[in-house]
């Protein structure tokens, strides 16, 4: 069934989210038009060699993904690598030098900016709060700003959505800086958006604010709601994304996090034993699974295998059966963080040369 | 999409809300129409009543005049500070992430300028005429109740506001700092007080028919002068223009 919102006639083909489902948590799949049923399988991002330069310099350079509705993308990369400026141009407010996209979609053209505006919003940077207005002032705002005709009801969800009821008629300026950065979320929530796009949404937060941010995208993303987040906190990304992209200018990697790191690194065993081995040659030579070995320091072996399934049981076996005391055998973990550090120190090293 | 005044309700709202709580606006309303008051009220009171008839009028008509730098001044201080003001604590880019229109948002802005300006002018306005009529010698005021005066007052309040919200607003979008923006403005928003002036002061013999075309040609003005502000109006600009 389709909820009518907001009084756009776009509104009737192009429906990602329901109204009531976005903040509340309960979605009716079942009951969906066909036109809505067909926006929801597409993608609600869908980004064509993509190019932005400011004059000389380039923000990013023939960029292609796809983001799927419902999906929490990710998109890493080091300062300047053009995150802020990705998310403004899908956003609308700069115009692409080449290339071509479509956002919750719609065609990315500045014709149909407005369109594209009412179905999507953005958490900036910094949230930009009317410091001497109160919470729901702001939010009053926007809501008109939007056009929604439901506004007080919306604002009240939108505040319960990031437990700030009781701080609804303090001025924004009495605020610390992670309440801030929920009231930036509350408002980005008001308009129900196909596409959310958060750029650095923990940056410059403490732990305790980072984590109860985590939390709030948490439950957007359990209420079905498609996140574009921008950070360069790896872990962040490692624990919301579905998928991420690496950007540094140019798209450098794609995937699940687990893949990256897959694809980017070959899968070892870690071996520490009490004495260093005599003969480590006749011990690895052979054994499934176990390709190649390298000394590490004093009783550590480092060896390249292709399945620690088969690999590990039969590396222990000949490690006791030459009679060394095991300490450690165990297939080394790369976090999102060795993927990262490595693309970009590779990035690095290529433009020293 | 289309334009919505909904929108501009919205952004007319959130400024009057602002300048409650903004010390610089209140003192600006404060001050500056008390200023430009004094200077009248102590002239009608310093006139002799036995000055020639035209000589009087001269004295009456720039009295008037001075109250008339209340709508020239008070909106470029507001309207300057809309766009740079708004860029530099960082809340353009938020508002320009929704749907709203450039001519949305610049209306919204340039009617929360005027609004209050109007209020102040002709409250002032209505202050100094009471005055005149209980306290001022019968001749001097009869002479403040000339149709042409009140008129020239009544008429010319709104179009020198509108001319330099626009000029305010213009500067504004352009400018990069929130001080060079209200500077520039209220220089800019002196040329018709100008032809307003020759006008009280005789030099263009004033009539009824003067005024009223002077005022359609301040109202053209003011109208084309719309279009080109909307134009100067550049959301790419606007949203990284604050990098540097
Ligand atoms: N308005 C602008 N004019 C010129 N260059 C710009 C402009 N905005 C961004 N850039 C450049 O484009 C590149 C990408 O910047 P962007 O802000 O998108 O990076 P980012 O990934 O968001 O970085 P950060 O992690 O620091 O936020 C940088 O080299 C930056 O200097
Ligand atoms: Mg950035």
């Amino acid at each position: 069934m389709t909820v009518p919102r907001q009084g756009d006639a776009l509104d009737a083909v192009v429906v990602g989210v329901h109204p009531e489902s976005a903040m509340g948590g309960s979605r009716t799949e079942t009951a969906e038009t066909p036109a809505q049923g067909e926006a929801k399988s597409g993608s609600a991002l869908i980004v064509n060699k993509l190019t932005k330069r400011f004059g000389d310099r380039v923000a990013f350079d023939d960029v292609s993904f796809e983001v799927g509705y419902g999906e929490v993308f990710g998109f890493l990369g080091p300062n300047g690598a053009g995150k802020t400026t990705m998310v403004r141009t899908l956003g609308t407010l700069l115009a692409p030098t080449s290339g071509s996209a479509t956002v919750a979609g719609m065609p990315l053209s500045a014709a149909v900016g407005p369109q594209i505006r009412a179905r999507i919003s953005i958490m900036p940077e910094s949230p930009g709060l009317y410091l001497r207005l109160t919470v729901a002032e702001n939010l009053e705002c926007f809501a008109d700003l939007y056009e929604l005709r439901d506004a007080p009801e919306r604002i009240a969800a939108a505040l319960r959505a990031v437990n700030l009821v009781d701080r609804a008629n303090d001025p924004c300026r009495s605020l610390s800086k992670g309440l801030r950065q929920r009231v930036g979320l509350a408002r980005a929530l008001l308009n129900d958006p196909a596409v959310l796009f958060l750029d650095e949404p923990t940056s410059g937060l403490d732990p305790v604010a980072a984590r109860e941010v985590h939390d709030l995208i948490d439950e957007q993303r359990k209420s079905g709601v498609t996140i574009f987040l921008t950070t360069h906190r790896l872990e962040e990304a490692e624990r919301l994304c579905d998928r991420v992209a690496i950007l540094n200018t140019t798209l450098r990697l794609i995937g699940r996090p687990d893949e990256l790191r897959k694809q980017l690194f070959t899968r070892t065993l870690d071996v520490r034993i009490r004495a260093p081995l005599d003969n480590a040659d006749r011990v690895f030579a052979g054994l499934p699974g176990v390709e190649s070995w390298e000394p590490g320091e004093l009783g550590v072996y480092v060896l390249t295998i292709s399945d620690p399934s088969i690999a590990t049981p039969e590396v222990a076996r000949a490690l006791v059966a030459a009679g060394a005391d095991l300490l450690f055998l165990g297939e080394s973990r790369h976090s999102l963080e060795d993927v990262y550090l490595e693309l970009i120190n590779e990035d690095v090293e290529a433009n020293a040369r | 999409m289309t334009f919505s005044w909904t929108r501009v309700a919205a952004i007319f709202r959130k400024e009057i809300r602002d300048y409650r709580h903004n010390r610089f606006v209140i003192m600006t309303m404060a001050m500056l129409p008390l200023i430009f008051i004094a200077l009248p009220i102590i002239e009608i009171f310093t006139i002799k009543a036995t000055v020639s008839s035209s000589k009087l009028d001269t004295r009456i008509g720039l009295a008037l005049l001075y109250m008339l730098l209340i709508p020239a001044i008070l909106p470029s201080a507001l309207a300057g500070y809309s766009v740079v003001g708004e860029r530099e604590q960082g809340t353009l880019e938020p508002v320009l992430i929704t749907p709203i229109r450039s001519t949305e948002f610049l209306l919204g802005k340039a009617f929360a300028a005027l609004l209050p300006t109007l209020v102040i002018a002709y409250v002032m306005f209505g202050v100094f005429l009471a005055i005149a009529a209980l306290f001022a010698d019968p001749a001097v005021s009869s002479a403040v109740f000339e149709r042409s005066h009140v008129l020239i007052q009544l008429l010319f309040t709104p179009l020198l506001a509108g001319w330099s919200i626009l000029v305010g607003i213009a500067i504004s979008a352009r400018a990069s700092d929130v001080r060079v923006a209200q500077q520039l403005g209220v220089f800019a928003s002196l040329p018709p007080l100008a032809v307003v002036a020759l006008m009280s002061e005789n030099v263009i013999t004033p009539s009824i028919g003067l005024a009223l075309g002077l005022a359609a040609a301040l109202l053209l003005i003011d109208g084309l002068g719309w279009r080109v502000v909307a134009a100067m109006f550049d959301r790419e600009r606007l949203v990284t223009g604050n990098k540097t």
